[in-house]
């Protein structure tokens, strides 16, 4: 199977695909991309979150083939330039929002997606928002700041 | 020349991760994101019974389809064909029987990991299934088959602590349960091995241990371990679940099969089956005091799970029996802890190892004793509390600063949380409130720093000095494994504070340089960091010395912590290195008709001995917290007559950012006398006071006895309008 898209604004083919695989597998093992990651692969954790067509999805539970055709932007497209890091990154490292940073890539895109849809988010909007985030190591504190710090810059 | 003086990002900074920015951007390469050319993917056949015979292992089937390159047996270790930590009892592949539910089998190596997990299916293996026994308390007794050549019980601790237990004014009792909790780190078991050309392998993995590791698989692959080379990928978590070997072995058997890179990465499925958890344990208590609160004696019985496989569960069982009592003045206790091997998921080592099991056990019971003496909860253990000195059970006294009473008023004197936090089970909750009730309960707990009972676990660090540029550059090499906790932050922190020079580089943690111990047992700042420090002293001494750097000056040094001693037949010996304490308070909201509970917030004191870094620190306290709730209220892996019911995130379920309240921290700074600049671990005490802090706040909310965790719904419901 062969799949055409655009992934981070460049256009993208990959060819010689399983039917079965899925939009996270072909970012990971055939683009070069594992920003992404693979913490269930059972859509529960989000660390695989990437945008679709401007839609916030678990790319684990896209199939290669839905991806035709359509817009993918992953963790690697949000920073504006190889030497600098989008604001919500920025964030992250600050406020200390990254332990092991399993869950950091999903996070980022999840809270990217928040902000633009709500640029001064109540503490209720920022948990209601990243529920479908897991993180293991940071019991969240320092998530919670991150993106109040985000919001504020 | 420059002297120990004020660099910037030296110890006591909150200095932003080095490895932050990779991680942010996606491009921190973690162990599942190896990639090699000509790579093949590894896969692993389960067993699908928790006990049965071997009778055989048919393969031609899984061989014949295309794009396999490899399907491998026991027939095919060529060294020794069981490893452990404790004891080398787990097979690498089975061979005569298979003991749990998920033991692996056969591993096939293919050119995809879906052609590679169909060819797997391809297997067929005749079993013959037999009787699980999946009873610690049958495994414990004479009628039980035996699982193992040794017997079924794995190791027995008893401590004979003061005087026989006598008469005593108040006496309570009670029994306690604690489930199958499961570390859940979020990136799986994952690595890739690669032949080389001297007849050796390169595996690139993730781990806690690379040099422990590396002796096992050495020893499984019949090679010496100079030709076994492990190197730290990124770690995507541990909290213990990775001292234990998973795929190290199995990559590389196919690697050095097939004379290709082998990468095996698990799903979250087989995660599940790939580690071991934390023990279940069945506690009977009695606790006996004085009329005025004073402990007179206590005795408890405690009954580990320990599964198909040793694992550590020596080391936990002792622990267990060690922390028995809490951090509390106690003239007299007899404690038998044992844990049993069953057909049930091997359990090892969890962060608060042993100690949170029996920490959900004497809190409860000194919230029982608190009520039966009508003294308030905080009162009681004030009234009991550990000091400096104190004996502990196993005969030693207390060798540092032990604050239980200034922690406990730390969380108690707080202001409590006002207000409406929302309703237990938020948006879907609906009703309007009218069966919330809140709560307030205390817990304090502690555990030892290090390894235990005689063992030296040692680090190593070389440091190196160099001029790039006319500026001096540092270089840190290790094997210690930075699992998230920060240490990579904190090596560095270290190397600036004793060179006085900003610019250091931490190189990749490998097993080219001496082993650095296990990054478990709060131990790993304290240890390495103890390495770092002596071994930037050494070459800052010869700096001095010289006068220049030259062409570079290098030292590797060892950190030893002092000698412990192994327990006797009483339980007695100088057995620990040093202690940490924290202490909880959590404010709970119940839904007693829906059975929902929402935690509105915890609060915790903690002595750190010396913050290295601030900023680590409170995020280490803050998600050993989220641990704790996370067994208090949800975790629970569900084993059925030996098969694990629950092996996903949609049925194991850990807090999500919805379920964690705010952490309202008190950190404590009080020097440890006999540690790198005075701090002490502070990894596991997060996770142990908290979950009885929780459940405290539901029994003050609800007035149930709550003797097991995790709390289910059913636990809280059916208290209104009765």
């Amino acid at each position: 199977m062969r799949l055409t898209c655009t992934i981070n604004g460049e256009p993208r083919e990959v060819d010689g695909l399983w039917e079965g695989e899925s939009l996270l597998y072909v970012l990971r093992e055939r683009l070069a991309l594992p920003g992404s990651k693979n913490a269930c692969e059972q859509g529960e954790c989000g660390s695989c979150s990437v945008y679709l067509d401007g839609v916030l999805v678990c790319s684990c539970l896209v199939a290669a083939g839905q991806a035709e055709g359509r817009e993918v932007v992953t963790v690697e497209g949000l920073a504006p330039s190889e030497d600098e890091l989008h604001p919500v990154q920025t964030a992250f490292v600050e406020a200390g929002a990254v332990q092991c940073g399993f869950c950091t890539p999903g996070l980022i895109v999840a809270t990217h997606d928040l902000l633009a849809r709500v640029p001064n988010p109540t503490d209720a909007e920022i948990r209601e928002a990243l529920a479908g985030n897991l993180c293991r190591c940071t019991g969240y504190e320092k998530i919670l700041d991150a993106v109040r710090l985000a919001a504020a810059s | 020349m420059s002297t120990l003086t004020e660099v910037a990002n030296g110890i006591g900074v909150s200095v932003r991760r080095p490895d932050g920015i990779p991680k942010v951007k996606g491009e921190f390469a973690y162990s599942s994101d190896m990639w090699a050319d000509g790579m093949l993917w590894g896969a692993t056949l389960r067993s699908p019974h928790p006990r049965a015979r071997v009778l055989g292992i048919e393969i031609a089937a899984a061989l014949a389809v295309p794009g396999v390159h490899a399907v491998l047996t026991h027939a095919d270790v060529p060294g020794r064909k069981t490893y452990g930590l404790e004891h080398h009892d787990q097979p690498v592949l089975a061979f005569d029987e298979v003991r749990y539910q998920g033991e692996p089998v056969a591993v096939v190596a293919a050119d995809h990991p879906e052609t590679a997990r169909y060819a797997a299916s391809k297997i067929e293996v005749a079993y013959e299934e037999l009787e699980p026994l999946v009873d610690p308390e049958y495994a414990l007794s004479d009628e039980s088959p035996r699982l193992h050549p040794g017997g079924n019980l794995l190791r027995h601790v008893y401590i004979e602590h003061g005087p026989e237990p006598g008469e005593a004014d108040v006496v309570v009792s009670g029994e306690y349960e604690v489930g199958m909790q499961d570390q859940a780190f979020l990136g799986p078991e994952s690595g890739l091995a690669i032949p080389a050309e001297d007849g050796g392998v390169d595996l690139f993995i993730a781990t806690q241990w690379l040099h422990v590791d590396r002796d096992q698989v050495a020893a499984c692959l019949d090679l010496p371990i100079d030709k076994v080379r492990f190197t730290l990928a990124g770690v995507g978590g541990a909290f213990g679940g990775r001292e234990d070997v998973s795929m190290q072995a199995h990559a590389c058997l196919l690697a050095l099969h097939t004379g290709r890179p082998v990468k095996m990465v698990y799903g979250r499925e087989e995660s599940f089956f790939g580690h071991v958890h934390r023990h279940p344990a069945r506690m009977r208590y009695e606790h006996a005091a004085t009329r005025d609160g004073k402990l007179a004696w206590i005795r408890a019985r405690i009954l580990l799970d320990g599964g198909a496989y040793a694992s550590s569960s020596g080391a936990v069982v002792s622990n267990a029996a060690s922390f028995a009592l809490g951090p509390y003045e106690v003239p007299s206790a007899r404690i038998d802890s044992y844990v049993v091997y069953t057909d049930n998921p091997p359990c090892g080592a969890m962060r608060g190892f042993g100690a949170v099991q029996t920490c959900f056990a004497h809190e409860a019971q000194m919230d029982k004793l608190a009520a039966a003496l009508e003294l308030d909860p905080v009162e009681l253990r004030r009234r009991n509390a550990m000091t400096t000195g104190t004996s502990m059970p196993t005969g030693a006294p207390i060798n540092c600063p032990a604050p239980v009473e200034e922690l406990l008023r730390s969380v108690a004197e707080r202001p409590l949380p006002e207000g409406d936090s929302g309703v237990p089970g938020g948006i879907a909750n609906v009703t309007r409130g009218e069966g919330v009730v809140r709560g307030v309960g205390y817990a304090i707990g502690f555990k030892n720093v290090g390894f235990s009972e005689g063992f030296d676990d040692y680090s190593t660090a070389r440091v190196r000095i160099s001029e790039v540029r006319g500026e001096p550059l540092v270089e840190v090499h290790t094997a210690a494994c930075e699992v998230g906790q920060g240490l990579v932050t904190v090596m560095a922190q270290i190397a600036r504070t004793e060179l006085n020079v900003e610019n250091v580089l931490v190189l990749p943690a490998d097993t080219q340089v001496g082993s650095a111990g296990s990054s478990s047992a709060s131990r790993q700042t304290h240890m390495t960091g103890g390495a770092v420090q002596a071994a930037c002293v050494a070459v800052r001494e010869e700096w001095e010395r010289l006068g220049a750097i030259g062409a570079g000056i290098e030292a590797t040094r060892e950190y030893h912590h002092r000698p412990t001693a192994a327990l006797d037949a009483r339980g007695q010996g100088d057995a620990h290195v040093t202690f940490a304490f924290a202490a909880h308070r959590a404010v709970v909201d119940v839904d007693v008709e829906l059975g929902l509970v929402r935690v509105v917030e915890i609060a915790t004191a903690q002595d750190v001995g010396k913050a290295l870094n601030p900023l680590a620190v409170e995020g280490q306290i803050e998600g050993g917290i989220a641990q704790g709730l996370g067994l208090a209220l949800m975790e629970e892996i569900q084993v059925v007559d030996g098969l694990v019911r629950n092996a996903s995130f949609t049925d194991y379920l850990i807090p999500t950012i919805l379920d964690m309240p705010p952490v309202e921290l008190d950190v404590l700074e009080l020097g440890d006398p006999d540690s790198p600049y005075g701090l002490r671990g502070i990894g596991e005490p997060p996770t142990i006071s908290s979950t009885p802090a929780v459940v405290a706040a539901v029994r003050a909310a609800t007035g149930r006895e709550l003797r097991r965790v995790p709390l289910k719904p059913d636990d809280m419901i059916g208290l209104c309008g009765s």
